[in-house]
């Protein structure tokens, strides 16, 4: 063998090194993505849509239960949390609805952070349309009387006309609550209309909104406590008092209540805060946002399993590509982020379909129920980004195995 | 300009096993800027191995390897792979084309790798598809291209960075005898441009149309008629 003796070795160029620019990274990835056109588009669609629905799914329960809990939180705010009701329990020995002492009202009044005391007290009467309807069917509407200050105090609107001010305490007039209004077939209060409460007419001058504080008062026809004395004998004594207490002394207000009510058997008056039973709902819907982000997540889990596969499957179909690839000059990493890319605009397609989903049913849920439509950012920003990381974890797998396989072997498939 | 495109002084391939398979046996080979050589034996003889060797593919285990002046030895996988970018252009008996992009992508995809901006690529793939003869097919899908034309579209590819080598394994395999005359003559063709060209060939009648024949047996090289002019 002979050794050969160069007299004028060629100069060694400075070696540069491969290179690959983002924007053929991309282009790169998506051919890839395009090639096999049939069924690497489908089963890339598959996935797309496994991902979208498990985006879908957070995005509108992180939508619909923001809305509706920042509907509860803004009603909790235009109602007020510092409303008390004190009611009479049984046993007082007093008469009827009116469990209370007449002295309770003045003596509540007294306590310091208590402002706005108001109360109700059953009448004994029914009301009806006309006089033409038997008394049997009142569809269980109560006739209560009240004070001028009960609209203020649970903070009620008027759907029409007008409340009962002080000056109407004597007069044969009525505000119906609004399952009342309904019942009767009243919706406004023109052209004079009238009601039948016991045994004589009243004119409606107002019908009151739903008072979400005080449900129960839905189902009543208001009258002044003077009438309700002079015609239906009605007591004194109060049946419900509600009263506003200042917020920073609630606990405090709420338990000298019994005490200062009924100062002879205070064990037999029950208070409540109404406002309670709206923040029990934003709490649940809390724990319901929690569960279904579960969901979202496992149905994420199983789009990026499938977009492993895919990748996996890609990976074992073109080894002939990647042994070509590595001939014109990819390094192992070069190769390894073109599959990874792969499996990221795959997760990418998924996420932003699966975004632009769930934003659409949060949307026509809340216009369906009159909710503000609140699509979360951080659900949208969220979803793509989670699925953009469900990609990079299930890609890396399948990436590195493509980068891993030795040119001549990869070349050597047929 | 002077000087050697490949040089290969001892070298050796064996695969491990028990008892390991001796690929490749004291290999002695130096390639000439400009030359057009075939590379004969008969199957199993080591000729794809050291062809990928050449193509800094694959590793010998030992003996050197030079490629347009640089010692593979001494460069990193990274550093070979800057290398097969620029410095050298394969052909394959299976073309390898990509389908899903046009014959013009697919052959600038021959530079994809040595970071020359996508419009240059496309202007040299254009000009490379002339040289071959393929300027009417530039918009066609490779699975619209008879065997011919594909393989005229992967030389293309080969070609398009002006490597200091072409390496071909079997270009004329998968192709009828006309087919096969046409790449041959389109080899020619390239050489009489200057192309440093190697191709492997079991076709006896071709490599008899080559200006140098080099004969692998059993991993050794047990012929080789040295080109005209060049020095040894
Ligand atoms: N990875 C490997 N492990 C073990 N043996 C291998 C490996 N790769 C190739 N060989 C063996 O090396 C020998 C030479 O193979 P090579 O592909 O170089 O032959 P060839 O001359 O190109 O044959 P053909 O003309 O059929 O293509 C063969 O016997 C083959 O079995
Ligand atoms: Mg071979």
């Amino acid at each position: 063998m002979t050794l050969a003796v160069h007299l004028d070795p060629p100069a060694v160029a400075d070696l540069a090194r491969s290179a690959l620019h983002p924007g053929d990274l991309l282009r790169v990835a998506s051919v890839g993505l395009r090639t096999r056109r049939l069924r690497a588009a489908l089963s890339a669609l598959g996935i797309a849509i496994g991902i979208a629905i498990g985006i879908a799914a957070m995005v509108a329960v992180l939508g619909i239960s923001e809305s509706s809990r920042n509907d509860l939180l803004s009603s909790l705010d235009r109602l007020g949390t510092n409303l008390l009701t004190v009611r009479g329990g049984e046993g007082l020995g007093l008469s009827g609805d009116g469990a209370l002492p007449t002295s309770a009202k003045p003596m509540l009044s007294r306590i310091g952070p208590v402002d706005g005391v108001s109360s109700v007290t059953l009448v004994d009467a029914d009301v009806r349309r006309t006089d033409l309807i038997p008394s049997t069917r009142t569809g269980g509407l109560t006739v209560q009387a009240t004070d001028a200050a009960l609209l203020a105090t649970l903070r009620g609107e008027l759907a029409d006309g007008e409340w009962l001010d002080d000056a109407r305490s004597e007069l044969p007039v009525t505000v119906l609550g609004a399952v009342t209004a309904e019942r009767l077939g009243i919706t406004d209060v023109g052209n004079g209309v009238a009601v039948w409460v016991g045994d004589r007419w009243f004119s409606v001058v107002g019908v009151l909104e739903p008072l979400e504080l005080a449900p129960d008062l839905d189902r009543t026809a208001l009258i002044g406590e003077g009438i309700a004395q002079a015609a239906f004998d009605t007591t004194e004594n109060p049946g419900t008092i509600y009263l506003r207490a200042d917020p920073d002394q609630i606990d405090a207000v709420r338990s000298v209540l019994p005490a200062t009510a009924a100062p002879e058997a205070p064990d037999t008056v029950e208070v409540a805060r109404p406002t309670d039973a709206i923040e029990a709902k934003a709490a649940a819907s809390d724990a319901f946002t929690a569960l279904f982000l579960g969901l979202g997540a496992v149905a994420l889990l199983v789009g990026g399993v499938g977009i492993a596969n895919v990748m996996v499957i890609s990976v074992l179909e073109r080894r002939s590509e990647i042994g070509l690839r590595r001939a014109l000059g990819a390094t192992r990493r070069h190769v390894s982020i073109q599959f990874l890319a792969e499996a990221l605009l795959l997760s990418a397609l998924g996420g932003v379909s699966g975004v632009a989903l769930g934003a659409g049913v949060t949307a026509a849920y809340d216009l369906a129920r009159g909710w503000a439509v609140v699509v979360p950012v951080a659900g949208v920003v969220g979803g793509v980004v989670a699925a953009l990381l469900i990609g990079a974890v299930a890609g890396l797998y399948p990436a590195t195995r493509a980068a891993r396989l030795s040119p001549t072997d990869a070349l050597r498939t047929v | 300009m002077s000087g050697l495109v490949v040089d290969l002084v001892g070298v050796g391939k064996e695969y491990p096993g028990d008892p390991p398979t001796r690929v490749l046996d004291d290999v002695h080979l130096e390639i000439g800027v400009g030359e057009l050589v075939a590379i004969v034996g008969p199957s199993g003889s080591g000729k794809s191995t050291l062809l990928n060797i050449i193509g800094t593919l694959d590793r010998p285990t030992e003996g050197s390897v030079s490629i347009a002046g640089h010692d593979t030895s001494l460069l990193s996988d990274d550093e070979l792979s800057g290398l097969r970018s620029r410095a050298i252009g394969f052909v394959f008996q299976q073309f390898f084309l990509l389908s899903g992009m046009t014959a013009v992508d697919n052959v600038a995809d021959g530079l994809l790798y040595t970071g020359v901006p996508l419009e240059d690529r496309r202007a040299a793939a254009v000009h490379a598809l002339e040289q071959v003869g393929l300027d009417h097919r530039l918009g066609h899908d490779p699975s619209k291209l008879s065997g011919g034309e594909r393989q005229r579209v992967a030389i293309a590819r080969a070609l398009v960075g002006h490597p200091s080598i072409v390496l071909a394994d079997e270009p004329t395999g998968n192709l009828d005898s006309r087919s096969s005359q046409a790449i041959i003559d389109l080899l020619h063709e390239l050489h009489d441009e200057g192309a440093s060209i190697l191709v492997i060939t079991h076709d006896r009648d071709i490599a008899a149309g080559l200006p140098r024949q080099v004969e692998v047996l059993d991993g050794r090289v047990e012929a080789d008629t040295v080109a005209r002019g060049a020095s040894r």
